[in-house]
């Protein structure tokens, strides 16, 4: 072989490697994004049931209910809209009433969002930065929520918590 | 007191590292070897400096002086005095200080053990570190002073975040910045040889070392941090694809790349465009790592666009160094010379199909972090990538990859017989299809691609030994000679097979503990039973306890199985009154590999508890994997070809012991 078929090979062999790669990813970008509404969204937008997205808000002050065998239902409300949630398992350290939260899950026929996981942070300054985001959006932002960031330098500790995915279906 | 004595010892590092980013490229432009030198006694003198100005930090917190801001902000006087220390860097600008130091550490360890580096090329080496930790510097003294006093001193400090109060922390971000910062010494090295316009296979052996050093301690950090998650956040996950967490994940994968590319370079003088590249890649992956951390993009992108003092000097440090690196690189890399001819199958063939791989899957993960930040800010809507992504993205590449780890170290140099390699493999790849079967037919439930991923983990580790019983010729010659050839195998060799045997190690985890993990989750009163992967665990009763800084409600489990006790698990919950908020200490019980994993939820008013019980089968194996990595990375240190400061071929001659 000549230098220069050496040299395509290895430039042939990388571009396989680098149009599977696309590949993968288109692929995966169709599939596996999770896109992130407010009650005032979903009012909006009429999600279909069914497709999965995060919802995220505060939990409305007097809403939480807790069921048999940990079932949970309370509703997310962002100033314009709410939203009843439903979720079975056991909730994060800081999910309080009031307080931000994001859950992930999808509509049922009802209307009822159905969470599979509760995501809340391990700060009690922290806020859920979509939530933030989406409240100082709409004017609701009061400046007692601000998320003054803790700077753990401790990377995972700080992710977001909540059940594992699918942990209670 | 205290505080000022290390803001001005940080004040003269800061002075010292200008002199030093100068000084020495001026002396190697006029050849001028007493102002070359400069850069040796400003590297240590620097690190006296900031060892200095961390060590008074740390004075202040064990001390609790709460007049110091970021005393009374991260510390509490009954805080123990282990997270007193480790809070320390359990902080912006406490983390920040640390990652100077450490930068500052690996300068002097340049500057202390590389007197066999041509003098140019240290002076060199030396001026870009100093440029580096001048501009990190000008950071944490203009927007991050860790020694901030408060005008009015308050009596009591806010306290650490509670979750940051464990052992972890005392271990993981040390570690963490150790490989992080450590690949600064790979990015100046090869700066320094883009500026002298020189580079040959010595370079790549000056290089490897450092490289390695800092690939191994980051691969622990990665581990501890992981396993440190799975341990405090009470519901058993390891691996989140969080942004954080993939900003450590890129370096290593970049790094992985580099360590193999560089052995290239260093055997057959080839590939060394491509490895200049990737030191410059990445240590400006670590340095994007620490962007994404510490500007607090990820908390929130608009959040950045409000506070933009910290994000934007980062991210000018950022751009300055990554945008002129690569405009350095790309003027000066056709100017080196192209060496060693391979065939595509051969072992540097599967090295770049190595590097190839590793690249691509870090692109992938880069790509997977940034895209959402780029759709929030372009297009305004909001998206999270999670693990979907990365399992339809980066696992068939990683799997594709440990396909042919155990190929490229069969494979020789130059020109390599495929045929061969395959027919010697034969015992691996079968070993790895019987254990599908079994897999397959042992065990219900599951992903169907669960027994191929076992059976892929086993061919790996298979493949690593199969290497060296070729290599010691175990089974063809007799036993002594095999013992003498497995003394005279380089300690590279078996380097190599423990830390290839890691990755299928660690496969064998990953898959065992997401497919096989059994669980629990319900409300449970005393003595109510639980039944969980064979195991009874009866809740006994529930307590509280005082602790130092906080209070804790403990619940007590016997544990049984097939009717004969075994141990008590005792999970607790605490709540920190200094922060108001509350931590899940889970308990674990380990056998053998596997573990059972029992934390708490809220109580209820009837005195009945919610808890989370996992059994979790092979679990450990996730983090035993990158220990044996890491483990094969410290003996292939310990190869005298690769000892850090390895003599030069040319003073070879004085030395007992010749290079090669």
């Amino acid at each position: 072989m000549t230098r220069k078929q050496r040299r395509m090979t290895i430039i042939g062999g990388s571009l396989a490697v680098l149009a599977l790669a696309a590949a993968l990813v288109l692929n995966a970008l169709r599939d596996s994004i999770v896109f992130f509404s407010t009650p005032t969204m979903v009012a909006e937008k009429h999600v279909e049931p069914g497709k999965r997205f995060r919802l995220g808000g505060l939990v409305q002050p007097g809403s939480l209910q807790r069921g048999d065998n940990l079932a949970v239902t309370f509703e997310v409300a962002d100033g314009n809209a709410k939203l009843p949630v439903a979720f079975k398992g056991i909730l994060p350290d800081l999910f309080r009433e009031g307080q931000g939260v994001v859950a992930e899950g999808a509509l049922d026929a009802n209307g009822v969002f159905k969470a599979d996981t509760v995501l809340a942070k391990h700060d009690e300054t922290y806020m859920p930065k979509d939530v933030a985001d989406a409240l100082k959006k709409q004017g609701h932002w009061k400046d007692d929520y601000d998320p003054k960031a803790s700077g753990g330098s401790k990377p995972a500790a700080t992710t977001a918590q909540g059940n594992p995915q699918g942990a209670v279906r | 007191m205290i505080a000022e004595s290390g803001h001005y010892a940080l004040v003269l590092a800061l002075a010292l590292a200008l002199i030093q980013s100068i000084v020495p490229l001026v002396g190697a432009r006029l050849g001028d070897a007493a102002l070359m030198n400069v850069a040796r006694s400003t590297a240590l003198a620097q690190l006296l400096f900031v060892g200095a100005s961390f060590t008074a930090l740390v004075m202040l917190h064990v001390n609790s002086d709460f007049s110091v801001a970021n005393v009374y902000e991260n510390s509490h006087s009954m805080k123990p005095l282990l997270y007193k220390i480790t809070g320390v860097w359990g902080n912006h600008e406490g983390s920040m200080l640390l990652w100077v130091s450490i930068l500052a550490l690996f300068g002097g360890l340049v500057a202390a053990f590389g007197n066999n580096l041509p003098l140019s090329l240290r002076a060199h080496v030396l001026a870009v570190q100093a440029w580096v930790a001048s501009a990190f510097y000008l950071f944490i003294l203009m927007t991050s002073n860790p020694f901030l006093r408060i005008a009015s001193p308050p009596i009591e400090g806010r306290d650490l975040n509670p979750v940051l109060q464990d052992i972890g922390l005392a271990v993981h971000p040390p570690m963490l910045y150790l490989g992080y910062v450590g690949f600064s010494i790979s990015f100046s090295f090869a700066i320094a040889a883009l500026m002298e316009g020189r580079i040959d296979a010595a370079w790549a052996r000056w290089v490897r070392p450092w490289t390695l050093v800092a690939w191994i301690f980051l691969t622990l950090g990665i581990a501890m941090g992981s396993y440190w998650a799975y341990y405090e956040l009470g519901w058993g996950g390891w691996w989140f694809w969080d942004p954080v967490e993939n900003a450590s994940l890129m370096p290593w994968l970049a790094g992985t790349a580099l360590l193999h590319s560089a052995l290239v370079m260093e055997k057959r003088n080839a590939l060394k465009v491509w490895t200049i590249l990737l030191s410059i890649l990445t240590f400006s992956l670590s340095l994007l790592g620490t962007f994404l951390v510490r500007s607090g993009v990820i908390t929130s992108v608009h959040a950045f666009a409000t506070d933009p003092t910290r994000g934007v000097f980062i991210l000018l440090i950022l751009c300055l160094f990554i945008g002129g690196s690569l405009a350095l690189f790309a003027g000066r890399a056709t100017s080196l010379k192209q060496g060693g001819l391979f065939a595509p199958i051969s072992r540097e063939g599967a090295l770049v199909l190595n590097n190839l791989l590793l690249t691509v899957a870090c692109a992938v993960v880069l790509f997977g972090t940034l895209y959402p930040l780029a759709m929030e800010m372009l297009a305004d809507f909001k998206m999270s990538v999670g693990a979907p992504f990365y399992n339809l993205t980066f696992a068939p590449l990683f799997a594709l990859l440990l396909l042919a780890v155990p190929f490229g170290p069969m494979l020789a140099w130059k020109r390599g017989d495929l045929l061969g390699v395959m027919q010697r493999l034969l015992a691996a790849g079968v070993a790895g299809l019987v254990v599908v079967a079994i897999v397959w037919a042992w065990v219900r439930g599951g992903s169907a691609l669960a027994p191929l991923a076992i059976g892929l983990g086993v061919f790996v580790i298979a493949g690593a030994v199969t290497d060296l019983v070729e290599r010691t010729g175990l089974v063809r010659l007799p036993f002594t000679t095999v013992l003498h050839r497995a003394r005279g195998l380089p300690r590279s060799a078996w380097g190599t097979a423990f830390a290839h045997a890691g990755l299928g190690v660690a496969l064998i985890g990953i898959v065992c503990e997401t497919t096989w993990n059994s669980e629990y989750i319900a409300t449970m009163k005393p003595n109510e039973v639980a039944h969980v992967a064979g195991y009874d665990l009866k809740l006994d009763g529930l307590f509280q306890r005082q602790g130092p800084n906080y209070r804790e409600m403990i619940a007590e489990f016997k544990i049984s199985r097939d009717g004969e006790a075994v141990t008590v698990m005792t999970p607790s919950k605490r709540s920190f009154t200094t922060r108001g908020s509350s931590t899940t200490e889970a308990a674990l019980l380990t056998r053998g590999a596997s573990q059972l994993y029992v934390s708490l939820g809220d109580a209820t008013a009837e005195g009945a508890i919610a808890v989370r019980i996992y059994h979790k089968p092979l679990v450990l194996l996730i983090w035993w994997g990158p220990v044996l990595m890491a483990f094969g990375g410290v003996l292939s240190l310990s190869d005298r070809r690769l000892r850090v400061g390895a003599p030069k071929p040319a003073r070879a001659k004085q030395r007992l012991q010749p290079a090669e």
